[in-house]
């Protein structure tokens, strides 16, 4: 089932390796604990990202995954203030709550194509955004906020996951909670695109009538495709209310919507991995840019505009050379 | 209910201004620019720093405002769409550099005009009035008058000269206006340079009455867009069309919801929605654009 060769496996377990010994250790030594937060934002939005980029598989440009990251922040938040539930099973209530709002949503506007996709997704954004504004259970521009750490799992009187209100370093929990999340996120994404969807997916990709010709069912791949990537959204934006402790409904707007966007394009379209590394250089790169005060933004568009001036492809299409595409 | 359709059709004109620059680019180039407010607003702060600065007259600080955004528009094409359209697989990377484009260009009006609000001198006094029932300072209608003027004179542009037949050749049929001999390079860049010029007009003649500030662009591109989408992609009249619609259903909503707050854009992007899911294309589109 899987062809994973020597190689690859090596390349996962030096990843794995990096990010959970490999960063706390780093962060340790120079003692930037700000770090933390920025690269757990990093993991959330990758796996944001994820889901965008599986949109783009299908061959659509999808400029609304803000909306369901915002859906799925305010879900979960709804659930552990108003109905008093444990975060970790609003997690996946929140991702599947998205899911069906992308599946309702998605019927009528997946059958629009490109840049008409793109235009109709952004403007989704902003209506979420409106009716997060407009409905009484959301508190309005107020927002939900002193929302709850996570507490405690324990099954059968063992505890499974702790308690993150005891916990004197939430900031490290949270961390791995993130990074586990994404680890999860991304091999069910590599192996979605290396499954029969994967190949129907590719098919999508270059011509939906021809697809459509030889018998791929792509209304119902499009709708299946597009759930699971809300689902993606709705995910990372629950773990982000979460650590935030707080929703409002400016927590995602217009612009995180086109940074979704932003992040698949920069790691390039055409690589499982490109939105993982996209969103952590856009990322971090921005946060270190931060020490240049009022010239962030310029330096931050001006190293932009010049990636994709000379990379159009995107980063990971430096290393392409063996003719893969993946 | 005069007022209000005195409110729509104002609103309507400045606003089909804006998607006729939008739409122009997307026809030309399959291109859609995300800095198409920024452009606007850059418009609004050159003729605010002439005209409301240094006291040049309001016309010529308009003129001003066209030719930095024509230059500006140019130069963009030239050395940023073009060469990433020739180098990159998928179509869609020109996005990518259109949203860096607006990230950049807001950071530039950040660093050269600042973070304020700014307003310049009113260009006429007084307020017309009719029996209490219609109610317009005289300001709005000379600007209204001038942005009708200006759309005339686009139209008139792209049906009887020279250059307006080869822009709508090209963005008839790229490959068959190369083999007429259509200098495709060439009106690419005038075409670009033409949208961010009406990006750009626009703003210089909105900043008398709303003045400019640095967050309006984002805003601003995003009804640039719904307009274009009602309208159809890539359509002249279309553009047109979708401007005066936004801009009654903008006066009218707020006319009539004033009290709900942002309820009005809340429905007018749910029956974009709607209408969209319907009939995909817009009103005068070419089915999938």
């Amino acid at each position: 089932m899987f062809n994973v060769s020597a190689k690859q496996l090596t390349g996962v377990g030096v990843f794995l390796f990096a990010i959970f010994v490999g960063v706390p250790l780093i962060i340790g030594a120079t003692g930037r604990w700000d770090f933390y937060f920025t690269l757990t934002s990093v993991a959330l939005l990758s796996i944001a990202s994820a889901g965008v980029w599986l949109t783009f598989y299908i061959g659509r440009i999808n400029i609304g995954q803000g909306a369901f990251a915002l859906i799925g922040a305010y879900v979960s938040a709804i659930l552990v203030v108003k109905a008093g539930w444990s975060f970790w099973i609003s997690l996946p209530a929140a991702g599947f709550f998205a899911a069906l709002v992308a599946i309702l949503i998605g019927i009528p506007i997946l059958r629009l194509r490109g840049v008409y996709f793109a235009m109709i997704t952004l403007v989704l954004t902003q209506v979420v955004t409106l009716t997060a504004l407009a409905l009484p259970i959301t508190n309005g521009a107020k927002g939900m906020s002193s929302i709850p750490l996570p507490s405690g799992v324990s099954l059968f009187g063992i505890p499974i996951l702790p308690d993150f209100a005891g916990m004197e370093n939430t900031k490290l929990a949270f961390y791995y909670t993130a990074c586990i999340l994404m680890i999860v996120t991304y091999a069910a994404l590599y192996r979605l695109v290396n499954s029969r969807l994967g190949h129907l997916c590719r098919s999508m990709q270059q011509n939906e009538e021809l697809a459509s010709s030889i018998g791929v069912n792509i209304a119902y791949i499009r709708i299946v495709i597009f759930a699971i990537s809300s689902f993606f959204g709705g995910i990372g934006g629950a773990m982000f209310g979460s650590i935030a402790q707080s929703v409002y409904p400016s927590s995602f707007q217009v612009v995180d919507s086109v940074n979704f966007m932003l992040n698949c394009f920069l790691g390039g379209l055409g690589y499982v991995f490109g939105p993982m590394l996209g969103t952590l250089v856009l990322y971090f790169g921005w946060d270190l840019l931060f020490e240049f005060g009022k010239y962030q933004m310029l330096i931050y568009s001006t190293v932009l505009i010049l990636i994709i001036r000379f990379l159009p492809n995107g980063l990971l299409s430096l290393r392409i050379g063996k003719g893969g595409d993946k | 209910m005069e007022q209000i359709l005195a409110n729509g059709v104002y609103l309507g004109s400045q606003y089909a201004m804006i998607a006729l620059g939008l739409t122009l680019i997307f026809a030309l180039m399959n291109v859609l620019n995300f800095a198409h407010g920024q452009m606007y607003v850059i418009g609004g702060f050159v003729t605010y720093t002439f005209y409301g600065q240094w006291g040049v007259p309001f016309v010529l600080a308009l003129f001003m405002s066209c030719v930095t955004l024509a230059i500006l528009g140019a130069l963009i094409e030239r050395f940023l769409f073009a060469p990433v359209i020739k180098g990159s697989s998928r179509e869609e990377s020109t996005m990518l550099l259109a949203a860096g484009i607006a990230f950049f260009l807001d950071a530039v009006i950040l660093l050269v005009f600042g973070e304020k609000q700014r307003g310049v001198p009113k260009i006429v006094d007084g307020v017309f009035n009719y029996d209490f029932r219609l109610i317009m300072p005289y300001d709005r209608i000379l600007i209204c008058v001038l942005a009708i003027l200006s759309i005339v004179a686009f139209i008139g542009l792209m049906q009887y000269t020279k250059t307006g037949r080869a822009l709508r050749a090209l963005a008839q049929d790229r490959t068959a206006a190369q083999l007429m001999g259509v200098n495709v390079d060439r009106y690419s860049m005038i075409g670009f340079a033409l949208g961010a010029m009406l990006a750009g007009l626009v703003g210089g003649l909105l900043v008398t009455i709303t003045g400019v500030n640095l967050g309006m662009g984002g805003p601003t591109s995003i009804k640039a867009f719904m307009m274009v989408m009602i309208g159809g992609a890539g359509v002249i009249s279309g553009a047109i069309w979708g401007g005066i619609i936004l801009g009654f259903m903008e006066a009218i909503g707020l006319a009539l919801l004033y009290q709900y707050g942002d309820i009005t854009y809340l429905l007018i992007f749910v029956s974009l929605m709607i209408f969209l899911a319907i009939r995909p294309q817009g009103l005068m589109g070419k089915p999938w654009g």
